[in-house]
């Protein structure tokens, strides 16, 4: 017993180092958080009054991940079209796409949540309206169906919230975007062009690809980014978690059970998409 | 032009990179099925020339006319007459999100529009051609720079091209892998493929070239046989470049 142990003494020695360095590198915050993740979740479950908020609480759950989800899909959409435009050659594109971008990014979100909901939608509403009633005066009536149909009314602050969200990050993914698009070296585009490919072609099949896979991590921080802002649609009465739990502390004056119960499940949700974007970010690298 | 031999034909062609002068005012006419090697040193305009030939660099002036139809910026007819034009790059630049026979199936369904079925029959016959059909299911960040290049080459030959452009070709390879590239451009001259090729590979210009153009400052120097360059060269700069690099 006593020789073995003089064999394996250096390699104790050195276990005991990695296990310095590993006790070092351990993720002691995530641990932290599991903690007080456990310690809340036993709170909430056997409290009443944090259950009671919980309760109340999570009838706002649909309406937070429905608008990140639709606006996040959306804003996609304009990132990728003003992604492109940002590199394109074509200069009414490229300037338009940089006007888009600039205003936005130069502007809090909230500020743009409020402008876009209760100015931007109204004023396009009331345009498409003062199109509808000239082509009826012009004595084309089915024509002018489509744009008199909608009114004010009919866009509720949720689809604002969604149109608002979508909008602004648009200019946040194309950046993004951009930095992938131009990440991928020159060669692609020109061997796609050789082989008689158009630009939409090389665009699509070859250079889109590798860009989005490329930016895919920071594509997912921007969804948890999005998650998180996502509260700002409170201040249009939007019933997400937010508004819920402003709701449910104005009328108890349960201000701490109301918002700590909605920073763990905003905290919840953010760690769980964190932790799927890292490892979608370490699957990829490996794959490299 | 109306010499419906010469399946590329060059004409005054200049192109400046900002103030650098890259082509001063070239002109050549290669014939169908010939092989012609562009030597010269760096910065000579022999890619540029390359380059404007399909039009991934536009002239600043002067004519370009591929099988009798004039180069023109219109992009659709660019398109249509790059499909034509097979070109390998000097870094290969093979698809690496595609597998190998994958990078060779693209262009063909895209542009082609050939069937699924058709462009992967093509495309095996392409990669046996080039002698690596086992390597058809790798991705190119698992191929040796030879056979990357080779894939490249299988992939221009895909489209069926009347032309093919080599831009130094084999500069990015090891010496040990730069045969097994030279065998397959030597099999394809051999088979009456038009070729033209800045290449630095002077035995390749001896064995496999009916012509040999020799360029610097944006000029064409000299444009003879590779006897007449190799063993009687006119100009002083031509001996100069020939002495320089087969001193060794």
């Amino acid at each position: 017993m006593t020789e073995k142990r003089i064999v394996i003494e250096p390699v104790v020695g050195e276990e005991e180092a990695s296990w310095e360095e590993r006790l070092r590198s351990f993720p002691w915050w995530f641990l932290a958080m599991i903690f007080i993740a456990i310690g809340v979740f036993f709170v909430v479950s056997t409290n009443e009054s944090y259950n009671a908020a919980f309760n109340f609480i999570k009838a706002g759950l649909t309406i937070t991940i429905k608008t990140t989800l639709i606006a996040y899909v959306i804003a996609l959409g304009f990132g990728l079209l003003a992604g492109l435009g940002r590199i394109s050659k074509n200069v009414f594109f490229n300037n338009l796409a940089r006007l888009y971008v600039e205003l936005i990014r130069g502007i809090p979100i909230l500020v743009l949540i409020f402008f876009i909901a209760l100015v931007g939608v109204p004023s396009l509403v009331n345009g498409l309206n003062a199109i509808g009633e000239w082509l009826n005066n012009a004595g084309i009536a089915f024509l002018s169906k489509p744009f008199t149909a909608i009114t004010n009314q009919d866009v509720s602050m949720n689809a604002r919230a969604i149109i608002a969200l979508a909008f602004t990050y648009g200019a946040y993914l194309a950046e993004i975007f951009r930095a992938g698009i131009q990440s991928i070296g020159k060669g692609q585009m020109e061997a796609a062009r050789s082989l008689g490919m158009s630009y939409g072609q090389a665009m699509r099949h070859i250079i889109l690809p590798q860009a989005i896979r490329n930016v895919l991590p920071a594509l997912g921080n921007d969804f948890v980014a999005m998650v998180k802002d996502s509260s700002l649609v409170s201040v249009l009465a939007v019933r997400d978690i937010t508004q819920v739990a402003r709701l449910y502390a104005g009328s108890t004056f349960r201000f701490r059970e109301a918002y700590v119960t909605l920073a763990v499940m905003y905290l919840t949700m953010t760690v769980i998409l964190s932790l799927i974007v890292q490892t979608v970010e370490r699957r990829l690298r490996s794959n490299d | 032009m109306t010499n419906s031999d010469n399946i590329i034909v060059v004409q005054d062609l200049f192109k400046y990179f900002g103030e650098v002068k890259a082509l001063d005012g070239v002109s050549l006419e290669v014939g169908r099925g010939k092989v012609v090697v562009i030597v010269g040193p760096s910065g000579s305009g022999k890619s540029t020339l390359l380059r404007c030939i399909n039009h991934l660099e536009k002239p600043t002036q002067g004519d370009i006319w591929i099988d009798g139809e004039k180069l023109t910026h219109n992009i659709k007819t660019i398109n249509a007459i790059r499909a034509e034009i097979g070109m390998v790059f000097q870094l290969f630049n093979l698809f690496p999100h595609l597998t190998a026979i994958e990078n060779v199936t693209l262009a063909q369904t895209v542009v082609r529009n050939r069937s699924k079925e058709e462009a992967e029959h093509i495309a095996m016959e392409k990669l046996k051609r080039v002698g690596i059909p086992e390597k058809a299911a790798v991705y190119p960040s698992n191929l040796s720079g030879g056979q990357q290049q080779r894939v490249a080459i299988a992939r221009a030959l895909a489209m069926g091209p009347k032309i093919m452009l080599f831009d130094e070709p084999t500069s990015a390879l090891d010496p040990e892998m730069i045969k097994e590239v030279l065998d397959v451009m030597l099999d394809l001259a051999s088979e009456g493929m038009t070729m033209v090729c800045v290449t630095h590979e002077m035995g390749f210009a001896r064995s496999a070239a009916d012509e040999v153009i020799f360029m610097d400052f944006g000029k064409i120097v000299e444009h003879t046989t590779p006897e007449g360059l190799f063993n009687n060269p006119q100009e002083d700069r031509t001996k100069l470049f020939l002495s320089q690099i087969l001193q060794h």
